[in-house]
């Protein structure tokens, strides 16, 4: 499974770089756990969220997962490309099809690339 | 469900095509190959096959095997012609559905396909009707059931049968829907049936002999390939079947919900003298009418509402999404939903609850999509 190590994981299949702002999509084993990725919610710009709040909702023909802030801060942009195109959650999920960017305040509990390979093994 | 999930006999096709294959009723069945939309699309515009080899599959001959059916079954089976295939329902004491399943009639054999989940539910009803009666029932394993879907599912099975048709076998083709024949294709002994779940034209096709499941699979997908067919998942499966607007037990037949809520009165035969389970709970709603109605929903905006949503009119609560999903023909988000009759007939507008926030969603005819052919322009 791809999972780059320049990156940081969460338990909930976000992943958060170092940055600043940092940005933060999900991972490609979200993704793929999701299917084809239809719709995707997310807050407006300003909005402030804490370490594990849910922030948003990815959608697939089968099912609805919430979005977890891997770390407390302000949302200082969103993926407007995701609007059109929300399957570049699926063809590009650490690149193009990222979620938001954050002004972090708080960081949250996260793990590197090789503890999170193992959670997902 | 626990221990070592069953496997299709397409199990090594599956996985090497790179299916991604997910626990399900017992058994490990693939829920997409690579893109549920596309698999979806395909099946809207060219076609798909199906893996359904999953369904249980009863077998019924001898000289009551009608006679065990009709004590069964809410629709009366005595009747049913040589090549026909019957959708129907099959209740408990109290009019709860059981399973709902499809019975085909070949010669002297009724053959009937249960869903996974109830197969063991469906044999011990029948195994009591049959208790002492001159039946034959045997409960198939092992078998491969295809589902090829799509409005161009009768040029690829023609295309696929060529052959055979030319040594002489019956021609499935020319079936009309819920008509069956057992016949060759691609040289296996197979019965096909103008039957499916998709809301789309196409075919069962049933091979008691697994290996010739395979090849027949194989034999599909390779002619299929230049006229668009590809293997389809349980995803678009449910998708599919959900903008046809047809009931999924589980979801839209059981926990209350049966032929009368589900707009299938017309399965319940209530002939003179014929007793058949259920009929004492399912008789009076013939009459009076059912107090909830499974609807379709049209919800605003993109976010689609799932199954356990509250739907509420003007007053409260008036019933419950029972599957939900982003229509991919359609780009917007479907619903099925239990809703009180009252509320229905009110025609007010209704709220779903949308995982906090309501949005208003109307009543709408189902299915949500018609079939290619009649969906042109």
């Amino acid at each position: 499974m791809d999972v780059p190590t320049d990156r940081r994981y969460t338990a909930e299949h976000e992943w958060i770089d170092a940055a600043d702002p940092a940005t933060v999509g999900v991972t490609r084993h979200a993704a793929d756990a999701l299917g084809d990725v239809v719709y995707v919610d997310l807050p407006e710009v300003g909005r402030t969220v804490t370490a594990g709040e849910s922030f948003g909702e990815v959608e697939s023909t089968k099912s609805v997962s919430d979005l977890y802030a891997p770390a407390g801060g302000e949302i200082v942009a969103v993926n407007d490309a995701l609007d059109a195109d929300p399957g570049l959650i699926n063809t590009d999920p650490y690149g193009d099809g990222w979620l938001v960017r954050l002004r972090v305040t708080e960081p949250g509990e996260t793990m590197d690339a090789d503890a999170y390979r193992a959670l997902t093994a | 469900m626990s221990g070592t999930p069953r496997r299709s006999p397409l199990d090594a096709e599956h996985r090497a095509r790179g299916a991604t294959l997910v626990p399900f009723a017992g058994w490990e069945m693939p829920v997409r190959y690579g893109s549920d939309l596309a698999e979806h699309r395909a099946v809207r515009e060219a076609a798909g096959l199906f893996d359904v080899s999953h369904m249980g599959r009863v077998e019924l001959a001898g000289p009551d095997a009608a006679a065990v059916l009709d004590a069964t079954l809410v629709s009366r089976m005595h009747d049913l012609p040589d090549g026909r295939a019957r959708y129907t329902m099959l209740c408990d004491d109290d009019g709860e559905v059981v399973d709902d399943l499809i019975v085909t009639r070949l010669g002297d054999r009724f053959l009937l396909v249960v869903n996974a989940a109830n197969t063991s539910a469906a044999l011990d009803a029948l195994r009591r009707a049959a208790d002492g009666a001159d039946v034959d029932l045997v409960h198939r394993t092992g078998h491969v059931l295809l589902a090829l879907q799509g409005p161009g599912a009768a040029a690829l099975l023609a295309a696929v049968s060529a052959d055979d048709r030319t040594d002489g076998a019956p021609d499935a083709t020319v079936l009309r829907p819920f008509r069956a024949v057992a016949t060759r294709v691609a040289g296996v002994d197979t019965v096909v049936s103008r039957t499916g779940y998709t809301g789309e034209d196409g075919f069962e096709l049933a091979c008691v002999d697994a290996t010739d499941g395979v090849r027949l699979w194989a034999a599909l997908l390779a002619t299929g390939a230049d006229l668009g067919l590809v293997p389809c998942g349980l995803a678009a499966r449910d998708t599919l079947r959900l903008e046809a607007g047809l009931p999924l037990h589980g979801h839209e037949l059981g926990g209350g919900l049966g032929p009368f809520e589900t707009g299938f009165g017309r399965l319940v035969h209530l002939d003179e003298g014929r007793t058949f389970r259920g009929r004492a709970a399912l008789e009076p709603l013939a009459t009076a009418g059912p107090t909830r109605r499974v609807v379709g929903l049209l919800p605003e905006g993109r976010r689609a509402p799932r199954a356990g949503a509250v739907v509420s009119g003007p007053t409260g609560p008036v019933g419950v999404v029972t599957s939900g999903a982003p229509s991919p023909t359609l780009g917007r988000p479907v619903a099925l939903a239990a809703v009180d009759v009252t509320a229905v007939e009110a025609g007010g507008p209704l709220n779903v609850d949308l995982r906090g926030t309501p949005v208003a969603a109307a009543v709408t005819p189902l299915p949500f999509v018609l079939p290619a052919a009649r969906r042109a322009g």
